[in-house]
């Protein structure tokens, strides 16, 4: 059996071996090292839990967790794991409470995850019961520290993570502000089951070179192509990524691809061309954001349709990624018909994204033959900087940047 | 005005064509089973209880259910996969002159052309039908899936 260190020998960023997608071992060691480790993942949107005793019930990786607003405002959030027998303590999407009560054996806990409650603690008539040494402190909740930023929610089991902002840095934090300038409002959930590993997802979703060749909409159409003004910012630890683009009439012309061979014609037009159209609400040009924070938050703006979507790992060969649409309070008519219409093109049924849900699989299911070897993420070089070019995997190295550091191998 | 036995005969008769169509892989025809300015949208039983208005797919007449089978047809990539509905007895929940209201409940299998299959969705087809003219059209078709969550992609329609 190989070693876990031994598996990625070689000390660059642009061979990924294959192991790292179906391997037990590395997907136990992803959940203390990643997932409990110093980074901060998304829980969800602090408007989702608006008055003191809402809930939801999350996931922190593949750790189930409850995200609650306290009494006096705060968020909070603990492991939904009830600290005497290990039962599931919250089972609804989302709800209220004045306090956590487990179904087993009643032992309740309040919004602070202490334990203030032991059904028969001191027995039944002088009989039974807790021992005198039997402490309610001792038994809390796991707790989970959060923090927020524009109106999301970030959770960490590790106790001395750097702070948000400096985990995030400057360029992400911005651009987080950017498709989030005022609290959002939920316009829609759905969630799309893939089976591959969930890295494989986080790669796609850092990858620029393919969306404009996996994603025939997008060149079809003219939504974005890589020869459209953009750029790709990856964060000082590799982690986090931008890609943008916008729309650009000196590069609107086919030449680039048509040197490659790529299809980018426009053989047929859509019958409902408004689908395409768009307003520039955030008053930049950029009419396409797509943001990654490590490890499993991605933001997406594509023209008017914005959503977030948490990468939940769910074993080593499968992952869900919970797609959350929003808008804002102050959404007109016009700007409500925008985001309905252009909804089409997201979610598992997304003219430029179904194909994401497909291609990791693709990937799982060739690994069989996979032993000793590596993937080829070289275009753009072997670093992991931002660049202008969307031909990259800069991104991409980015991830393996941090995730290595992290996962010491 | 036809009796409720009528209308049920009516719905079920739609809906039995509406699915050979889609099972039979016909799918420039889908568009035609709805009239010109017809909503058809997939959303999930928890955001239609909630109100929350964005789904799965939203297609807001019938140049966008056109649209959305050139896009299957010519730019969207899936792999090779064919749907079985099965489709409940109809309920007719209202009645209009020219209008009906059907809920019927449906089942899809969905079989991949490596042999893989299994349960894709299930759910209800809320419909307004208009049966005014020579064959019933639907005015609006929401089909809310039981469960919010699918795997790897929906294409097709449903």
């Amino acid at each position: 059996m190989t070693e876990i260190a031994d598996i990625w020998a070689d000390p660059g960023l642009t061979k990924v071996p294959y192991a790292v997608y179906d391997d037990a071992e590395i997907y136990a060691r992803e959940r203390e090292r990643v997932f409990q480790g110093p980074t901060w993942n998304f829980l969800g949107l602090a408007c989702e839990v608006p008055e003191p005793g809402d809930y939801k019930t999350t996931h922190l990786g593949d750790i189930p967790v409850v995200l609650v607003r306290g009494k006096d405002g705060q968020l909070k959030a603990f492991e939904n794991r009830c600290a005497h027998r290990g039962a599931l303590l919250c089972l609804e999407r989302f709800g209220n409470a004045k306090a956590f009560t487990c179904v087993y054996h009643a032992w309740s806990y309040n919004h602070d995850g202490d334990l203030i409650g032991v059904a028969f603690q001191n027995g039944i008539a002088g009989e039974g019961g807790m021992g005198p040494d039997f402490r309610r402190e001792d038994h809390g909740l796991r707790r989970v520290k959060t923090a927020v930023l524009a109106g999301l929610v970030f959770g960490s089991f590790d106790e001395d993570v750097p702070a948000l902002e400096d985990y995030l840095g400057p360029d992400i934090t911005a651009r987080i502000h950017r498709v989030l300038p005022r609290p959002p409002k939920v316009l829609g959930y759905y969630t799309q089951t893939l089976r591959n590993n969930w890295k494989l997802y986080a790669e796609n979703v850092r990858d620029p070179y393919h969306a404009s060749i996996l994603h025939l909409f997008f060149t079809t159409f003219r939504v974005n192509r890589l020869s459209q003004k953009g750029g790709i910012i990856v964060s000082e630890n590799g982690g986090h990524h931008v890609s943008y683009s916008m729309l650009d009439p000196a590069t609107d012309d086919d030449s680039d691809y048509d040197a490659a061979k790529l299809r980018a014609d426009s053989e047929f037009g859509l019958k409902e061309p408004r689908l395409l159209e768009g307003r520039d609400e955030f008053n930049d040009g950029i009419t396409l954001q797509i943001l990654s924070v490590f490890p499993n938050l991605v933001l997406q703006q594509v023209r008017n349709s914005l959503v977030v979507r948490q990468i939940v790992p769910r074993g080593v060969d499968m992952a869900d990624v919970v797609w959350t649409t929003y808008g804002f309070d102050d959404d007109d008519e016009d700007l409500m018909g925008l985001r309905l219409l252009q909804s089409n093109f997201v979610g598992p049924a997304g003219y430029i994204s179904m194909e994401d849900g497909a291609v990791g699989n693709f990937i799982q299911r060739a690994l069989p033959g996979t032993k000793g070897e590596t993937s080829v993420v070289k275009m753009g070089g072997d670093g992991a900087a931002s660049m202008a070019s969307r031909a990259t995997e800069t991104s991409i190295r980015g991830f393996w940047k941090m995730y290595r550091n992290l996962m010491a191998i | 005005m036809p009796s409720d036995n009528e209308l049920i005969g009516t719905v079920s008769g739609l809906l039995a064509e509406y699915a050979h169509c889609i099972d039979s892989d016909d799918l420039e025809r889908w568009p035609d089973f709805f009239t010109e300015d017809a909503r058809y949208r997939i959303t999930t039983t928890f955001n239609h209880d909630r109100g929350l208005p964005i789904g799965i797919i939203d297609a807001k007449n019938r140049n966008m259910m056109q649209d959305r089978v050139a896009a299957l047809r010519k730019a969207n990539i899936y792999e090779p996969q064919r749907y079985r509905h099965i489709i409940s007895v109809v309920r007719i929940t209202g009645r209009s002159d020219d209008l009906v209201e059907a809920e019927a409940s449906f089942m899809v299998v969905r079989t991949m052309i490596d042999g893989r299959q299994g349960l894709f969705v299930s759910g209800r087809y809320l419909d307004s039908i208009d049966i005014s003219g020579e064959r019933p059209l639907f005015t609006e078709k929401l089909v809310v899936l039981d469960s919010d969550k699918i795997d790897t992609l929906l294409a097709i329609p449903l």
